[in-house]
């Protein structure tokens, strides 16, 4: 395990090291301290590596992530994780706005509660939230899948494609061609996957699940109401 | 008499034939229409400027003979490795979805073979493009279809796209009709469905965390590549300022005759200001900044020949994108498909549908055989030959000047034809030292 210690290391030295081992793996275990919430921790990472933030960070940690794991003991702030491609990143507090943004892939578990509009515009990553969602999450949200153990405020998946969202409490409102759905097998199935991978304690009864009525897929004026 | 004489039938200005046609087709359909293409009214623009020329104070370089040069590099303030540039015309960004592959790649053959760059769009990169452009510039658009960091790294430059001439504050529509297997694959979405394009990014809210997503970007790529920010031409000085202060190395500014590849009418028509209106207050943020020529300038909107290059240069810009001007270099309304544009219900010059992907010129298609009338050799041969002509051009221009370079091009060479082009230029009217709103009444 190699420690970096961020009170003596620039931004740029960080990255670029825990960068370079997608070019050769020279450690395995990497451990950063005193982040007094820099911004862009980690990111653009494309190695298997695991790397443990000790403290709290600002925007964009973990930011287009490919297969590392990256654990931040603290809170997150805005944008943690994304346009995630793969790998893992694990938010031991809260996140900020726009948790998991535009991702295509891997697991974003969030152990606190997510701010307003996470997994904005998700493309395909897997989002795990403990806690409560903020408004306007999974807006346009293409596909991958948003768990929610808490509550979910306004607007709900508005305007969504192909994401599915589970949210176990109470959704304030669903936005727009967002409707609540069937739970089918293969819904129990996943949820009681991503559930244990996550490390959350629930069960996959306790959710309902949200997605797309399809209604605004092709434009018709007849629906110009319903925006 | 055994008749009365009549008047004339009177044709009404407020309510014309073509306003008319455009109650009937909305009370018809319900709908707005939606268009490609940039502003078609008449706004000032560069056709009401003209050069002085040399004088006596004024000594010309010999046109044929005397060395002027063209080349610019863009991305001098942060980018390790900034972009240099033979001529000063770069090629707009136009997405795979809305242009053919066949398209795409003619756009990287013929900008490459200039010695220039060519920009991706909201649909992500390909790698004909990447493969056929020396020099790619990867958009960063608020839908970040097919966003990913390989490609960032991969690319030459990347432009933060927050908004276009054709429609600022506006997303976009990429219509199911053209979204095939490749390009819902792409952009992760269903074939066949409307394909929206945001209006502002998903993961940020003005300067301040433009400056930090700006920060990301240049950690992921190793501060290696130029950071482009493209404006639409709303607010030019102030979005110009908090572009730099954002930590662009480039400020794209685009008016409102750029084009798009699909928006309704009525925006591309009613917001935005004209190229022209947009140059000199974004120069002038720069130079209060003490950031001009270190910070480059690309215009663009409605650049069609050598004189608008000299023009925009003059009025102090670095380089010049073009867009529309390059689909037509390539083929687009040409003459030989009158036909056909006819049987759309359009004619050579006016076809704008291109969100239809119908079009006969193959270029703003998906369709398979309509796609292969486009011969990407013979395209890209094309907007070479073109861009080689403007280029000239300008250097024709600029020789006439005394300038060994278009970059020592000035405000002073310029006088304007109109009242309200002296004002947005920022040159005296022809004849005068007048200078609407700088120099009196």
């Amino acid at each position: 395990m190699q420690t970096i210690d961020m009170a003596s290391t620039e931004l740029r030295q960080l990255n670029s090291t825990l960068q370079a081992q997608s070019k050769e793996i020279v450690e395995s275990d990497w451990v950063i301290e005193n982040t007094r919430g820099a911004h862009a921790l980690a990111v653009g990472l494309d190695a298997p590596i695991n790397v443990t933030i000790k403290g709290s960070t600002g925007y964009y940690c973990a930011g287009m992530n490919k297969q590392a794991n990256v654990h931040v003991t603290g809170s997150v702030g805005p944008g943690v994780a994304e346009n995630m491609i793969s790998g893992s990143v694990t938010v031991e507090g809260d996140a900020s706005q726009y948790a998991g943004a535009t991702g295509h892939g891997g697991l974003l578990n969030i152990k606190g509660n997510a701010s307003s509009r996470c997994g904005i515009s998700m493309k395909g990553i897997d989002i795990v939230v403990h806690g409560n969602i903020g408004h306007m999450s999974a807006f346009m949200a293409q596909s991958g899948n948003l768990v929610v153990l808490g509550n979910a405020g306004d607007a709900l998946g508005d305007s969504l494609y192909e994401a599915r969202l589970f949210v176990r409490g109470e959704v304030k409102s669903l936005g727009a061609d967002c409707i609540e759905k069937e739970m089918r097998p293969e819904h129990m199935e996943f949820l009681a996957d991503i559930l244990k991978r996550a490390g959350a304690d629930a069960r996959p009864a306790e959710f309902r699940r949200y997605g797309s009525a399809r209604k605004l897929y092709n434009f018709n004026v007849d629906h110009a109401d319903e925006y | 008499m055994d008749k009365t004489p009549q008047t004339l039938p009177r044709q009404s200005w407020t309510f014309s034939n073509e306003i008319n046609s455009e109650i009937r087709r909305a009370a018809a359909t319900g709908i707005y229409d939606i268009r490609g293409g940039g502003a078609k009214r008449r706004v000032p623009h560069f056709d009401d400027l003209l050069f002085l020329g040399a004088s006596i104070s004024r000594y010309p370089l010999e046109g044929y003979r005397e060395k002027c040069d063209t080349s610019v590099t863009l991305g001098t303030r942060f980018a390790k490795k900034p972009i240099e540039l033979k001529i000063p015309i770069t090629i707009a960004g136009m997405s795979f979805g809305a242009l053919s592959a066949n398209a795409k790649e003619a756009l990287g053959r013929g900008a490459t073979a200039a010695g220039t760059s060519t920009t991706t769009g909201d649909g992500g990169m390909t790698d004909e493009e990447r493969g056929h452009s020396e020099k790619l510039v990867y958009q960063y658009l608020p839908s970040r279809y097919g966003m990913n960091p390989d490609d960032l790294r991969r690319a030459d430059a990347i432009e933060v796209v927050v908004g276009q001439g054709a429609k600022p504050g506006g997303g976009g529509m990429l219509l199911g009709q053209k979204i095939t297997d490749r390009v819902a694959r792409m952009r992760n979405l269903p074939k066949g469905i409307d394909q929206r394009s945001a209006c502002r990014h998903p993961d940020w809210t003005g300067p301040d965390d433009l400056e930090i997503k700006i920060l990301e970007i240049r950690e992921i790529t190793n501060w290696e590549k130029p950071i482009y920010i493209k404006i639409g031409g709303a607010r030019p000085y102030y979005d110009t300022a908090l572009a730099v202060k954002a930590g662009a190395d480039v400020v794209v500014l685009d008016g409102m005759q750029g084009g798009t590849a699909a928006t309704q009418d009525v925006f591309i028509e009613h917001v935005g200001q004209p190229t022209l209106a947009c140059i000199r207050p974004a120069v002038k943020a720069l130079q209060d900044l003490g950031m001009h020529r270190e910070v480059q300038l690309v215009v663009s909107g409605g650049i069609r020949s050598g004189a608008d290059v000299a023009k925009a240069l003059a009025l102090g810009a670095d380089a010049v994108a073009i867009g529309t001007a390059a689909l037509i270099a390539l083929g687009d309304n040409d003459p030989r498909w009158e036909e056909e544009y006819q049987k759309l219900g359009s004619t050579t010059g006016a076809y704008d549908d291109w969100h239809e992907g119908r079009d006969p010129a193959g270029i703003t298609t998906q369709d398979p055989e309509l796609m292969q009338r486009l011969d990407p050799v013979m395209a890209g041969r094309r907007l070479r030959n073109y861009l080689s002509v403007m280029t000239l051009e300008c250097q024709t221009l600029a020789r006439a000047c005394g300038k060994s370079h278009v970059h020592n091009l000035e405000p002073e060479d310029l006088c304007a034809l109109t009242i309200e082009a002296a004002a947005m230029a920022g040159v005296p009217l022809a004849g005068s030292s007048w200078i609407p709103g700088q120099s009196g009444f």
